[in-house]
């Protein structure tokens, strides 16, 4: 074998409970919750809804990240069994130490945190992610690390007083260093003997290429392949639309797309890498936009769900592209050997169109890192509920004053608003030169109506979107003016 | 021993290890098939034609069946017999099954379901409650209640209001979704396992739809993964489709629904449209009150009599309306038949009377909390009978407002508010106490009885089985502290067994709040049985007095020189051949009713709480948080402190969901678009208020001889809810700094709040 050439294998590996457990063949589409129920018959973990949305089907899945082991909730009914490959996974039924409950679990039965039981188990491996990666975790952290679960039973109190007292059960429990311990050497084994996955099974398959040089060779030979990421959306197509998904082509093992890495002036972060993940790089910049990323769907969605994956797939109510939009983000783009770089915005061309071709995928994104040059950045989510919600409107200002506190330069973006994510052009020109008060504002609002003529539909009618559009940009004057109009500040951290 | 503790729930640790069974969790035998159900795609229409070639030819396919293939009778057995499992000449809405496939796997299933090629022939569908009624499409007649001269009653009040207003439906959204799991046994027979409220409708039901009778079907259900209401009559569908396969196959068949599918075809808690007029005076006592409530029953009446009929029960709410005057029409929609959800129309009904006092208040000038009280049913046989001539015997709504009031610092915080408002132009914040009085038992009064049935083994450990269904209750615990303590043994020592109806016969649903207070007495009956002949057997084999012997903490006292355990006692009776099984069975007292009057005693006891949320809003975005809520709730004597919090905690945030970020939405096609998690939003850990006080009302036994002088818990708690709706009214009614009523619509989504701010607004300039 040459070096930096890699073996191809033909089944995947992972540790379930402290043993390297190797499935026989399976559909490469198969999802991780039906292999889990129906052929290894754990059947703790629930189906609530199918479309990572309930949290029912939570797993826990370790891999390692610089040395230690990073423990994520995910949601087992849209994760592919084949992206496990060389992690470990814990199930509900890994917990117990013998007939002793894990104190994630003995906290939940004394605070009488379970009533029909059937979302319970989910809340266990989202408790025990949490339990596993931080010493000590405030309600607020709780909450958020709870925010894809639901319940329709308890009303959460308990069950969040469990996340707070679980900590006080763990000198009962058996020290598992020693697991820990072959978990890290058994993943560092395998970190260190790369491969590439080749599976086939009744005429579909499932690549995971360790290199862009394999990448594009796949994607030329199958150019209707499915690029999957974190198949936040692909494990849809499957559970929900049935669809048939001959060649799925995963990014999770090509070298370097889990990276993020910071250039002059640039931080860029590639193709695969998590919601979770680029969000706190992003917000370590740009600290306004924490909101927006604790809103952003939930933790195990964002644990598995890729920013170049939020990008590509272009929604008009992606969450990600407003804030991007006005930072002045841009994209590569790679086929083959071949790369171009644009402008996020000139991306997206109409409604499920975008500037790219065949065979191209986003291989990363390109955000400015703040400078002498950066304004005012703010960005507002607006949906029915507060956490874990489809925007209705999500909007992205961010303006620059000159010392006459003028608008110097206005980029205003707007996501479920129109077809594609996009700048409010006319708003923008109404502010350009403008005094940043209120008199420009009620202008540039007025100015939205030429900018967009949204839809109403199950998330909102077309007069509160706009109503909202217009308010938003309101109380953005308001917030760089000195008032707080935010209920993030008041209502959540109270 | 264990009455009044807060026991853990029996199935905690199956829950939080993932071991505990729910149906589709259960070991399946190899030749299982797995069904799927094809659904009408139009909301009214003619069937040309159904193919269904496509699907019979699909990869993995066994059987298709569709009403041609019914046995016995095509209707799904409610009383009024007006839905059939599958739908013949005519679709009346998206989501009605037409036809069901079973096949080797779900997907598979799944799949060749969607292959049918159907030639539908449009009419036109309606799912407007108001058009429905300007055009009497009626699912049931309409009902008309009256007492007093409401008329006379109007037009002397020295003020007078009208309204109208929308309250929004609910989807039930329990987590395990529906299904069913059928086995077919000899003789033709069918065991069905499935999530289920109600097996004994089930069974029922099946008979009709198989042709067979009650005794060849069995229905088990060991727990649901919630339910609260949605599976008290609906499953009935599933278990006949997966039985109806079953049978024609000759193998077991699952039919485990989709989410998206469960949405799409189950019916919900119904909407409704309120119209009223009041009469009051100064001091906002109500003197003549009318109202009309029209719901969306979807196609069929299924349990919308009785839901509409407990809405106008529960017009009142907590007040005495002296003249009054209700309407209630049943609206037919080419839409979900709906259904029973935690509350059964109750809800509704008091929603709109708190929307009233709420209007009569703003209207007034004054904290909507003193027109409540002003209000309220009196004691000791002054206004004190409701509306349907029910005395209220045991009313303590002023104890409990008084208490409330105070420990939740209500006049303090309400003046705080106003001032906070005043400074603060765009977030505003709004408060309100709202109370709530809920009739316990089942308005027919049929369905108020109940069996147990109890075995003592020759070790002394027990097996007891009810009537009732686990959902998450945790009835089964409630039950079997019961039975310890009636038998002064562990809890450990009693093993309460999945429901089946071949073992407790004619069961009703565990549905109106009313689970523990009939399977906890039947269960008594059984257990007090048991006591009896062990005691008589012990008395004559220990030759003591039977008066001398007690049962305690395990031990059996046989008078003061003798003690032996209860395990020695039945080890002795079953070698004496003394029998040690027993059934118990009971039957709620006093209450009446004539359906035609709508008068008598529908209900045996009320149950009474009080709730004040404090709420702030956002006036630019209508986005908004609840900040605290503190809840005092009548349970009676606890059986279990720790189930009943959990009751009323997790109802209440039910009822938040309900009239806050739970919206239904049906596109103009017909389709409801809400219909998975990503679209229908219940509320998440990170909604609840920041300060969540509960308390249970201290020293208040039952004034009726229920299960240890307990009260029902699991409906009325819902109703606290309300108080965060009204709080977000207030919060908006600020906006024009109290001088209009808010038209807020429920549920009070951001949309329906901006709106309502928006129009204050409006109000507000046209005024100035």
């Amino acid at each position: 074998m040459n070096a930096g050439e890699v073996t191809v294998k033909h089944s995947i590996t992972f540790m379930l409970d402290g043993q390297a457990h190797t499935p026989p063949p399976f559909a490469p589409d198969t999802t991780l919750l039906n292999y889990l129920r129906e052929h290894l018959y754990r059947k703790g973990t629930k189906e609530g809804c199918a479309e990572g949305d309930c949290g029912a089907c939570t797993v826990v899945v370790a891999d390692l990240q610089h040395g230690s082991v990073r423990y994520r909730a995910l949601n087992a009914c849209i994760q592919l069994l084949a992206t496990l490959d060389g992690k470990a996974l814990f199930t509900v039924e890994s917990l117990q130490h013998g007939k002793q409950l894990h104190p994630v679990q003995q906290a939940l039965v004394d605070c009488h945190a379970s009533q029909c039981g059937f979302c319970t188990p989910g809340f266990v491996m989202s408790l025990f992610a949490l339990y596993q990666n931080q010493p000590n975790a405030s309600r607020l952290q709780i909450s958020q690390a709870l925010s894809g679960n639901l319940c329709r039973c308890t009303g959460y109190r308990p069950i969040l007083e469990a996340g707070e007292r679980m900590y006080e059960y763990a000198h009962a429990f058996p020290n598992d260093d020693l697991a820990e311990t072959t978990l890290i050497t058994t993943l560092t084994q395998w970190a260190q003997q790369p491969h590439s996955l080749l599976l086939e099974h009744d005429g579909k398959r499932f690549c995971a290429p360790t290199s862009l040089g394999k990448l594009a060779i796949l994607l030329e030979r199958y150019p209707d392949a499915t690029l999957l990421a974190g198949a936040t959306d692909v494990g849809l197509w499957i559970t929900k639309q049935h669809r048939d998904l001959p060649t799925l082509i995963s990014l999770n093992k090509v070298a370097g797309l889990d990276q993020i890495t910071t250039h002059a002036g640039w931080l860029e972060i590639a193709a695969a890498v998590s919601l979770e993940a680029a969000f706190q790089a992003i917000v370590a910049h740009y600290p306004s936009l924490r909101e927006l990323h604790e809103r952003f769907a939930s933790l195990p969605i964002r644990n598995a769900g890729t920013l170049g994956g939020n990008i590509a797939n272009g929604s008009p109510i992606g969450d990600s592209m407003p804030a991007l939009l006005v930072l002045g983000a841009r994209i590569r783009l790679r086929k083959g050997d071949a790369t171009r770089e644009l402008p996020l915005e000139a991306f997206y061309l109409a409604y499920q169109q975008k500037d790219l071709a065949a065979g191209e995928f986003v291989e990363a994104v390109r955000i400015p890192l703040p400078n002498a040059a950066t304004g005012l950045l703010r960005c507002y989510k607006i949906s029915k509920r507060f956490e874990q919600d489809i925007s209705a409107v999500c909007a992205a200002f961010h303006i620059q004053l000159d010392a006459k506190e003028r608008v110097t330069e206005a980029r205003i973006a707007y996501g479920g608003m129109a077809g594609i994510p996009k700048r409010a052009s006319h708003c923008e020109a109404a502010l350009s030169g403008q005094a940043w008060e209120q008199a420009s504002v009620t202008a540039a609002m007025k100015a939205l109506e030429h900018d967009f003529q949204p839809l109403t539909d199950m998330r909102a009618s077309a007069t509160y979107r706009m109503n909202v559009a217009k308010n938003l940009l309101l109380k953005y004057l308001l917030e760089t003016t000195g008032e707080s109009v935010s209920l993030y500040a008041t209502g959540v951290q109270a | 021993m264990s009455i009044g503790k807060p026991i853990k729930h029996d199935s905690a640790e199956l829950h939080v290890t993932g071991a505990a069974h729910y149906t589709d969790d259960l070991p399946e035998p190899r030749d299982t098939l797995y069904a799927a159900i094809g659904i009408s795609q139009q909301a009214h229409a003619r069937l040309r034609s159904v193919n269904l070639d496509a699907v019979r030819q699909a990869a993995g396919v066994i059987a298709v069946i569709t009403a041609a293939d019914i046995t016995g009778v095509n209707h799904l057995g409610g009383a009024m017999q007006d839905e059939p499992v599958f739908a013949t000449d005519t679709v009346e809405y998206i989501g009605q099954a037409i036809f069901a496939v079973a096949a080797t796997s779900v997907e598979a299933a799944r799949r060749a379901a969607r292959l049918a090629v159907i030639d539908y022939d449009p009419l036109p569908h309606n799912l407007d409650i108001q058009h429905a009624v300007e055009q009497q499409q009626f699912v049931l007649p309409s009902k008309h209640l009256q007492r007093g001269q409401p008329e006379t009653a109007l037009q002397q009040a020295p003020h007078r209001l009208s309204g109208h207003f929308q309250l929004g439906g609910q989807e039930h959204f329990y987590l395990e979704g529906m299904i069913a799991f059928a086995l077919p046994r000899e003789h033709g027979d069918v065991l069905i396992y499935s999530s289920t409220q109600h097996p004994h409708h089930d069974q029922k039901t099946l008979a009709s739809v198989l042709g067979l009778t009650e005794k060849d079907i069995v229905l088990e259900c060991r727990r649901m993964g919630g339910a609260f209401g949605g599976k008290e009559s609906q499953p009935a569908l599933f278990a006949s489709i997966a039985a109806l396969l079953a049978l024609k196959t000759q193998r077991p068949v699952k039919l485990r629904l989709d989410r998206d599918d469960d949405i799409t075809i189950t019916g919900k808690r119904h909407c409704f449209d309120i119209h009223y007029e009041a009469g009051f005076n100064d001091a906002g006592l109500l003197q003549g009150v009318k109202l009309v409530y029209a719901s969306r029953c979807g196609i069929s009446a299924d349990l919308s009599g009785p839901v509409n009929d407990r809405s106008m029960f529960h017009a009142d709410n907590a007040y005495y309306l002296e003249h009054v005057d209700i309407v209630s029409h049943r609206c037919k929609t080419n839409s979900q038949s709906n259904t029973a959800f935690r509350g059964f129309g109750g809800p509704q009904g008091m929603m709109a009377i708190e929307y009233v006092l709420d209007d009569v208040a703003r209207y007034l000038q004054c904290d909507p909390l003193a027109v409540r009280r002003a209000n309220f049913y009196g004691t000791n046989g002054v206004r004190s009978q409701t509306h349907y001539g029910m005395e209220v015997e045991d009313n303590i709504i002023q104890r409990i407002v008084n208490e409330l009031e105070s420990s939740a610092d209500y006049q303090q915080r309400r003046a705080d508010i106003i001032a906070f408002n005043r400074n603060s132009p765009w977030l505003k914040k709004g408060m309100a106490l709202t109370p709530v009085k809920f009739g316990i038992s089942f308005t027919a009064t049929f369905f108020n009885q109940a069996g147990a049935l109890l075995h003592i083994y020759s070790d002394g450990s027990v097996q007891l089985n009810h009537g009732g269904l686990e959902m998450g209750q945790g009835l089964y615990t409630k039950v079997a502290q019961v039975v310890a303590e009636e038998l002064q043994i562990p809890l450990s020592q009693i093993r309460c067994t999945a429901t089946r109806t071949d073992k407790v016969p004619n069961a009703s649903a565990t549905a109106a709040s009313s689970g523990s207070d009939l399977n906890g007495m039947a269960a008594q009956d059984a257990a007090r049985t048991l006591k009896q002949r062990l005691t008589e057997f012990a008395a004559s084999h220990y030759g003591v007095d039977a008066a001398s012997i007690v049962f305690q903490d395990g031990q059996i006292h046989l008078g003061t020189a003798k003690t032996v355990s209860f395990a020695h006692l039945a080890h002795d009776a079953w070698i004496n051949r003394i029998s040690l099984s027993a059934t118990g069975f009971y039957r709620t007292p006093k209450i009446h009713y004539d359906p035609q009057t709508m008068t008598g005693r529908p209900f045996y006891y009320f149950a009474y709480g009080a709730a004040v949320s404090e709420v702030i809003i956002d006036t630019l975005t209508g986005e908004n948080r609840v900040v605290r809520v503190d809840i005092l709730h009548d349970v009676g004597q606890s059986l279990n402190p720790a189930l009943d919090i959990g009751q009323i905690e997790g109802g209440f945030i039910q009822g938040m969901g309900w009239l806050t970020t739970e919206q239904l939405w049906w596109d103009n096609s017909g389709r409801l678009r809400t219909h998975a998690p990503s679209t229908y939003k219940i509320p998440v850990a990170g909604d609840i208020p920041t300060q969540f006080t509960v308390k249970l009302l201290d020293n208040n036994a039952n004034v009726e001889h229920t299960i240890y002088r307990s009260k029902a818990v699991g409906e009325p708690p819902l109703m606290l809810a309300m108080s965060v709706f009204f709080a977000l009214r207030d919060a908006v009614a600020s906006v024009g700094d109290y001088r209009c009523s808010p038209p807020l619509q429920a549920p009070a989504t951001p949309e329906a709040i901006l709106n309502a701010v928006q129009a204050v607004r409006d109000t507000m300039q046209d005024n100035a």
